[in-house]
């Protein structure tokens, strides 16, 4: 029988190990699996490279990971707080400036791609997106057909980290509006995929149709009806 | 003496709506440009893209309630139009670089008169690099249009020969919306002035820009 379902967060997030490279779903403060983050904080590993959007979405998940010194690098395209007054990110900004996290600024529909092109089996891919900027700097470049392209390299993860709302128990995931954002990307490019959804229902419950993670694509799935 | 008067950042968004034709899909970047919603003209259909996903954004309703999960780019509460779609970011992403995104309204902190943008870095020691999907949106919009101060906060004029913030894109920008003009940048260094605010006159303008103007007969007057 195939359940991915496991009954606690601890048990969702067991196997990360030092070293790991975790992909973290969430735009804004939509679709953070901000309970898997923090039981993550319980489990304990530690020099993980973290790719998420931002370098952090409050005080709560990612920023503790970090508080905590768990965290080795951040890739992502916007570690800046977009507003000074309610901070997203002043615990990554501390440590960045003290030289204790590094940082890959990447843009970030290229950082989509990059999960893609992992997770569809291809290799490096060309984009115009960078060319001419110093975001390109170090990259193989060509010009084809008149345009400049920039070669950029898949983006694997050991673990990813979504958020969905409804789950069942083969892993097809369903998300609420713009919660879906980096779901489905990440949970293609990982190992292993965990999804923290609200509900976990009945197989044959989601309409095939509606499904916007197969669930080939995920390995665990945890119930969490009131998320952090 | 000065007998002109700059455009508050309304106006500015205002002009730029009249240039937004019927039926076209449109990317904000965050800042002064997301402004432009709020004075999108109610005769036109003008669908608003967000890069998280959201096709047929539109301003929440006030007082109304807030939906975590119906947020644009600068996570700001939004809605959704009769007839939006939701996906997933490489979806949207394949929508800004693709081509499929009509026009996109960009801040900058420099434009060259090649069409060059800066507006993602300062080039600040200090500062983090953070890009999000602007160079996305920059290398795959059909249309490239900057809403931006003519002059920076010490005067300095941000229409330049070269600019020397990191890029964003090359030739990319199609016309810049100051606070003072519109200027047409058709990518072969001509900047091409197609309207300045009421009584400024051309020398007055090239006098706040640090790249050669051209001028036009039809050039139209902006009330401000």
């Amino acid at each position: 029988m195939l359940d991915k379902t496991v009954p606690s967060l601890a048990e969702a997030v067991s196997g990360v190990r030092d070293g790991a490279r975790l992909l973290i779903s969430g735009f804004g403060g939509s679709g953070i699996p901000t309970d898997l983050i923090r039981a993550l904080l319980d489990q304990g590993a530690k020099d993980l490279t973290i790719v998420n959007n931002n370098a952090g979405n409050g005080p709560l998940g990612l920023s503790e990971l970090i508080a905590a010194g768990r965290v080795r690098k951040v890739i992502c395209s916007y570690a800046r707080s977009a507003n000074p007054a309610n901070p997203s990110s002043a615990v990554f900004a501390e440590w960045y400036r003290a030289g204790k996290i590094e940082l890959e600024c990447v843009p970030q529909g290229t950082m989509a791609d990059r999960m893609h092109a992992a997770g569809a089996g291809l290799g490096p891919f060309f984009t115009p997106t960078s060319y001419a900027t110093p975001l390109a700097q170090g990259k193989e470049t060509r010009v084809i057909d008149g345009v400049g392209y920039v070669l950029e390299d898949p983006l694997p993860g050991d673990f990813a980290f979504v958020k969905a709302t409804q789950a069942d128990r083969w892993g097809n995931l369903v998300y609420r509006y713009a919660q879906r954002n980096f779901g489905p990307v990440m949970c293609m490019a990982a190992k292993t995929a965990v999804a923290q959804v609200q509900e976990i229902l009945p197989l044959g419950a989601l309409a095939p149709d509606h499904v916007m993670t197969p669930g080939i694509f995920v390995q665990r799935v945890v119930e969490c009806r009131n998320p952090q | 003496m000065t007998t002109w008067n700059k455009l508050t950042r309304a106006q500015i968004a205002e002009l730029v709506t009249r240039d937004i034709p019927d039926a076209v899909y449109v990317n904000l970047g965050i800042g002064m440009p997301t402004l432009i919603a709020q004075y999108l003209p109610r005769d036109r259909e003008i669908i608003l893209h967000s890069e998280n996903g959201i096709v047929g954004m539109t301003n929440a309703p006030a007082g109304g309630p807030q939906d975590p999960d119906i947020i644009n780019a600068g996570k700001e509460f939004m809605g959704l139009m009769p007839g939006a779609s939701i996906t997933d970011h490489v979806t949207s992403f394949a929508m800004m670089r693709g081509g499929h995104i009509d026009l996109t309204v960009l801040g900058a902190f420099q434009v060259s008169r090649m069409g060059d943008l800066a507006n993602w870095d300062t080039g600040d020691p200090n500062s983090i690099p953070a890009v999000g999907g602007a160079m996305d949106l920059a290398a795959g919009a059909k249309q490239v249009f900057v809403m931006m101060d003519h002059v920076d906060k010490k005067g300095a004029p941000k229409i330049v020969t070269q600019c020397t913030y990191p890029l964003t894109g090359m030739r990319v920008v199609d016309r810049i919306y100051s606070d003072v003009a519109i200027i047409d940048v058709p990518g072969d260094g001509r900047l091409i002035v197609r309207a300045m605010v009421e009584g400024m006159t051309l020398p007055e303008l090239q006098g706040m820009t640090a790249a050669p103007l051209t001028g036009v007969d039809a050039c139209q007057k902006i009330a401000a």
